[in-house]
């Protein structure tokens, strides 16, 4: 117990100035952290610029002829962006059209419908679909969804509204499996456990007195649901929105598997198509010429461009409920 | 029934009924797509399983074999990008949690972080082809490497600073009244509180890499043959998946389909064992 | 209790000075928390500072150990003198000077460890003890905290497995362990049931023996038991200051006066 014996008064006399400060360690500490932090901005900076250095070559050789036309040969080494930036785009919309109605269901079911002992293991069945490797959604959809979608669904889509004027080009054609609205669909899949999640958080941060004074007034459930909640919340959805959309956007592997990687143009949603990220993965280690490499390259800046807009949109959008319920 | 003007109650009360009974529904098709995608890997992983797996290498086209090659490559770049990902990661959440409260810089990083949290990993790929493979003149496990690092990374940084963030004030003025410097607190006090939430980020991080193609097509590449050295073109999983479910040849669909399989069960266990640590832990 | 303080008060009169604060500002960017203040805290005394929440008594203690430093906006002027140093001056090694002002807060705060290792911590921050040495120290403080009976047998388990009232005195010994010469405590017992709080505050008047100790506290009775001088603040001003049981019992300013007998605050 002694060797410590405290003296009162001059506690401890000269000991102080031995003690050690630790100065130069938090300075090394600070600069350290700092240091990983902006190796995070340089990750995408210098993604950003290595991919435009790389693409350079077919911007520069192509002009704007690189973006509008539609052809896509190795041979003649004539490229133009114009049939997967189309099936990029078009595919996410219709993977939008299925997810966003369905995420906003389950978000729903999740918050107000399912009691609360379903809600646990049913919301975290529905976030497995996000832990699923993207590789395994495009194995799934080659081998099962695919012949599925030939067999069941497109015969009756072609027979249903192919006759219909305009809309039925869209649903021309054999009934393959393959093509823009089987990868739509599975990218649909694929995003309905980011929107849903982000919806479901979105609807839990509805204030009590809210919903209490909603029903307060009569309200059923679904009127409290649509009247109040959706405009409640309305910007931090549309986040959750474009949240899934960049996902689907950038995706690979799911919809390379049932593309078709055909650099045709075509209108009906049926025939093969290819998509920025689908004809990168196919293509990039035969590419034989450099202007070939360069225009896959040139692709993946302008998918990277685009996802990077749409994301920072997500962003931004859900950042500003996060404001207004003062927890950034 | 008697036709009469159903009161403007009933109406509201079958709308709602209707739109909840949908909602429902919807949840229903994604339990069903989830079951169905599940179901066809176990099926048909299933009847692909066996020790050769684990024993033999991915054999030529029309010959017999296993998937040992692609579990090694995938195994060692996984846990070497996690090594080089998962440090950087914990230090830079470390600065937007502790540095960055209310810094132009931090929100500028967890901006990009977010970002890059979903950004679409093939142009991951083509980056580090560009940065390291074109430059060396080959493909190689340590750009593959380096591709995971780099997609483990926004994982890592956000649930790092998700986590450090929960810590109370309190805790950080207690140890740091004792005299104790900030990058001492930080070691030994919050990272010990934050512990759990931390390991779940590197977790889910880990989940996520394990399946990532598009980052692995173009920088690892793949290797026939059996290797430890990460500076020859590696075999792993997702691209021999990849590969061989595209091929033509029977034996390689059902060596995809066991691959898919082990890699699925693998991905899944990970993330629910990362969210129920998270869920006791913080309890 | 009156006659005893006041035999220490003659015992000990005239009290050195451990700390002098000399027309000390504080202001959380414009706002001035704390207006020119000139108080000192007595050696091996128990400062006790009262007033109404936000009147800036906690405030004060975060400046003695530049607690604010911590937060951007914060910033203080005027002189806190210590051993012939200015404690505010920005050439002072916040570190060292935590290591010579301990501070106990509000609510426990265990670290996520051992009971030793809380103890442990502070202690190896500052020195470099072997094995034996740091076993001693250990048993030293949990000793001076009163805590050592009750833990003596669990010092590896985790220290957030004790009660609130153990491990608030756990905080007390992690502060004493590192051997500091001035105490803050920020009202130590407001999260704590009666029976702690009591063990406490016997052990303040225990500690006062080698420590100069400031307690912040909201409750008069505690101020009046555990305290040699209080001072009273009231809006960020100092309002009155006086050995414990003059101010108690014939304050000099009409405030002070309603304040402690309750009639606002």
């Amino acid at each position: 117990m002694s060797g410590v014996e405290a003296k009162a008064g001059a506690a401890w006399p000269g000991e102080t100035a031995r003690r050690r400060s630790g100065a130069l360690g938090d300075r090394i500490f600070r600069a350290l952290v700092a240091l990983a932090a902006g190796l995070v901005l340089l990750a995408l900076g210098g993604a950003a610029a290595a991919i435009l250095w790389g693409g350079l070559p077919a911007f520069l050789h192509f002009g704007l002829y690189f973006l509008t036309s539609t052809a896509w040969d190795p041979v003649r080494r004539d490229f133009g962006a114009m049939v997967p930036i189309y099936g990029t785009l078009v595919t996410s919309l219709i993977a939008m059209l299925s997810a966003v109605p369905i995420s906003f269901g389950i978000a729903v079911f999740l918050t107000e419908v399912a009691p609360g002992w379903l809600r646990g293991p049913v919301g975290a069945a529905i976030e497995l679909l996000a832990g699923i490797p993207s590789i395994i959604y495009g194995m799934w959809g080659l081998f099962v969804f695919a012949p599925f979608m030939a067999d069941h669904v497109e015969p009756w889509l072609t027979t249903l509204l192919g006759p219909l004027p305009l809309l039925g080009a869209l649903f021309d054609g054999p009934p393959l499996g393959i093509g823009m609205l089987t990868g739509g669909l599975i990218l649909g899949i694929m995003v309905v456990p980011f929107i849903s999640s982000v919806m479901r958080d979105v609807f839990l941060l509805v204030p009590l007195p809210l919903r209490e004074a909603a029903f307060g007034l009569g309200a059923t459930r679904w009127e409290l649901v649509w009247r109040v909640m959706v405009p409640y919340a309305r910007t931090a959805l549309m986040g959750g929105v474009f949240l899934g959309l960049g996902r689907a956007l950038g995706e690979t592997m799911a919809v390379t598997f049932v593309l078709g990687n055909a650099h045709d143009f075509n209108l009906s949603l049926l025939m093969p198509s290819t998509s920025i990220a689908a004809a990168i993965a196919n293509e990039f280690t035969e590419a034989d010429s450099e202007i070939y490499r360069s225009s896959l390259i040139a692709l993946g800046f302008l998918l990277f461009l685009i996802t990077f807009v749409v994301l920072a949109v997500a962003k931004l959008l859900m950042a500003r409920l996060a404001r207004a319920e003062g927890r950034i | 029934m008697r036709r009469r003007p159903a009161p403007l109650v009933l109406r509201r009360q079958m709308i709602n009924g209707l739109a909840l009974g949908l909602a429902g529904f919807a949840t229903l098709l994604g339990l069903v797509a989830l079951i169905w995608i599940l179901a066809t890997i176990i099926v048909n992983g299933a009847a692909a399983l066996g020790p050769q797996l684990f024993t033999r290498d991915t054999p030529p086209p029309g010959s017999m074999g296993g998937l040992r090659n692609a579990l090694v490559g995938s195994a060692i770049m996984t846990g070497l990008g996690v090594l080089l990902g998962a440090p950087i990661g914990i230090l830079a959440g470390t600065h937007l949690a502790e540095f960055g409260r209310a810094s132009r810089f931090a929100e500028t990083i967890r901006f990009i972080n977010d970002i890059l949290l979903s950004a679409p990993s093939i142009v991951t790929g083509l980056f580090v082809y560009q940065i390291v493979v074109q430059p060396s003149g080959h493909f190689s496990g340590f750009a593959g490497v380096l591709a995971l690092a780099l997609v483990l990374l926004p994982v890592v940084v956000r649930s790092t600073d998700e986590t450090l963030r929960l810590v109370p004030i309190s805790l950080r003025e207690a140890a740091l009244a004792l005299g104790a410097p900030h990058w001492r607190m930080v070691l030994r006090v919050l990272y010990p509180a934050a512990r759990t939430g931390m390991l779940t980020g590197v977790l889910l991080g880990i989940a996520r890499i394990s399946g990532e193609t598009a980052p692995l097509l173009f920088t690892a590449l793949n290797n026939q043959y059996f290797t430890f050295d990460p500076a020859q073109p590696m075999a792993n999983m997702p691209v021999v998946i990849f590969q061989f479910a595209l091929s033509p040849y029977e034996a390689w669909h059902a060596l995809a389909w066991a691959g898919a399989l082990l890699m699925t069960l693998f991905v899944l266990l990970l993330s629910v064992a990362a969210r129920r640590l998270l869920r006791t832990g913080s309890a | 209790m009156e006659t005893a303080m006041s035999a220490r008060e003659a015992a000990q009169a005239p009290p050195v000075p451990r700390i002098m604060m000399e027309n000390l500002h504080f202001f959380y960017g414009e706002t001035e928390a704390l207006k020119n203040i000139t108080l000192a805290l007595p050696q091996c005394q128990a400062t006790g500072m009262i007033g109404p929440s936000g009147c800036g008594k906690s405030t004060l203690l975060r400046v003695l150990n530049r607690m604010y430093d911590l937060y951007p906006g914060q910033r203080a002027t005027g002189r806190v003198m210590m051993d012939g140093e200015n404690i505010i001056s920005p050439e002072t090694d916040v570190n060292r000077l935590r290591s010579r002002i301990g501070m106990v807060f509000q609510k426990p705060t265990p670290f996520p460890m051992s009971v030793y290792e809380n103890i442990a911590f502070g202690v190896r921050l500052h020195e470099r003890l072997g094995r034996a040495a740091m076993d001693e120290r250990v048993e030293w403080s949990l000793v001076r905290a009163a805590l050592w009976d009750e833990v003596k047998d669990r010092l590896r388990g985790p220290a957030t497995s004790l009660s609130g009232g153990q491990q608030q005195r756990l905080c007390i010994a992690r502060s004493i362990a590192v051997r500091p010469e001035v105490i803050l405590l920020d009202e130590p017992t407001s999260a704590l049931d009666p029976i702690s709080t009591l063990k406490i505050e016997e052990l303040i008047d225990e500690l006062k023996t080698d420590f100069t100790i400031a307690i912040v506290t909201h409750n008069m009775q505690q101020a009046a038991r555990c305290t040699d001088q209080v001072a009273f603040f009231y809006l960020g001003e100092l309002i009155e200051v006086g050995p414990t049981a003059q101010v108690f019992t014939t304050p000099r300013q009409r405030r002070t006066q309603e304040y402690i007998t309750g009639r606002f605050g």
